[in-house]
């Protein structure tokens, strides 16, 4: 099956497209699709980084399954925070 | 404006947001404004860009809304996020929570900006003098120590 994987922030940058077309076989799971994007973009991101990828925009599992048609998007680091020292107890910063 | 969660190119005023939430059985308005800071890590910062996946992201702050309202009962959550170019000093995120006693707004609210931060997809980049960066994004730049050689070369992507 094919699947449309969109990408943002620096993925889309660093594939040079918002949206690709990946080819994965039936019954593919989040952690095989991740193998076949690095395939096609192997400067995506740094084989010891792990990538978020979000199936029907909920946050996916490795073992979660694909199927053609679900909303398959490339999720970069959000800003996170940096924990505060002062206010350790509910860190945060300012995004 | 009606809508409590928004997600938009235009400046934010945050006067809106806590209008949204104002009512009288509220005693207690908590309002943060997120600025966009002229620099970091000593580096001068000229301009600020937000990227957002929109669908999600719309998604996953009225999730943080529900849980404010399961978790601390209050009911009155606002939440607006600036997209696209900001320039210094300008609001880029703006959370109002309004409860009928001050210290649930307060936590409240402070909550609301933290998981914000940790679940929206929502992405921030810095352009400096010569260069740009977006943030939170460290761990994936590539470095010499890892054997993949056409990935040696990204740091072009970022010109």
């Amino acid at each position: 099956m094919e699947l449309s994987v969109r990408f943002f922030a620096l993925y889309r940058e660093r594939a040079g497209c918002s949206t690709a077309q990946v080819p994965v076989p039936e019954g593919s799971t989040v952690a095989d699709l991740v193998v076949a994007v690095r395939e096609l973009y192997p400067r995506l991101a740094p084989p010891d980084v792990s990538i978020v990828v979000a199936v029907n925009e909920e946050y996916g599992e490795p073992e979660t399954l694909l199927q053609a048609g679900d909303e398959i998007c490339l999720i970069p680091p959000v800003s996170g925070g940096q924990a505060s020292q002062a206010l350790n107890s509910c860190s945060g910063s300012e995004r | 404006m009606s809508e409590t969660i928004v997600i938009t190119h235009h400046e934010l005023n945050p006067e809106e947001f806590t209008d949204l939430v104002r009512r009288d059985t509220n005693g207690a308005v908590v309002t943060f404004l997120g600025t966009t800071r002229d620099t970091f890590e000593g580096r001068n910062v000229i301009r600020l860009e937000y990227e957002a996946y929109e669908e999600m992201a719309y998604r996953k702050l009225e999730e943080i809304r529900q849980e404010l309202k399961s978790e601390f009962g209050v009911e009155d959550v606002a939440i607006g996020h600036r997209i696209g170019v900001v320039d210094i000093g300008e609001i880029s995120l703006v959370v109002a929570v309004a409860s009928p006693h001050r210290s649930e707004a307060f936590y409240a609210c402070h909550e609301a900006v933290n998981r914000l931060k940790h679940s929206v997809p929502i992405w921030k980049k810095e352009f400096y003098e010569g260069g740009e960066h977006w943030v939170a994004c460290e761990d994936h730049e590539f470095t010499g120590s890892v054997e993949t050689p056409e990935t040696l070369t990204v740091s072009a992507d970022n010109a």
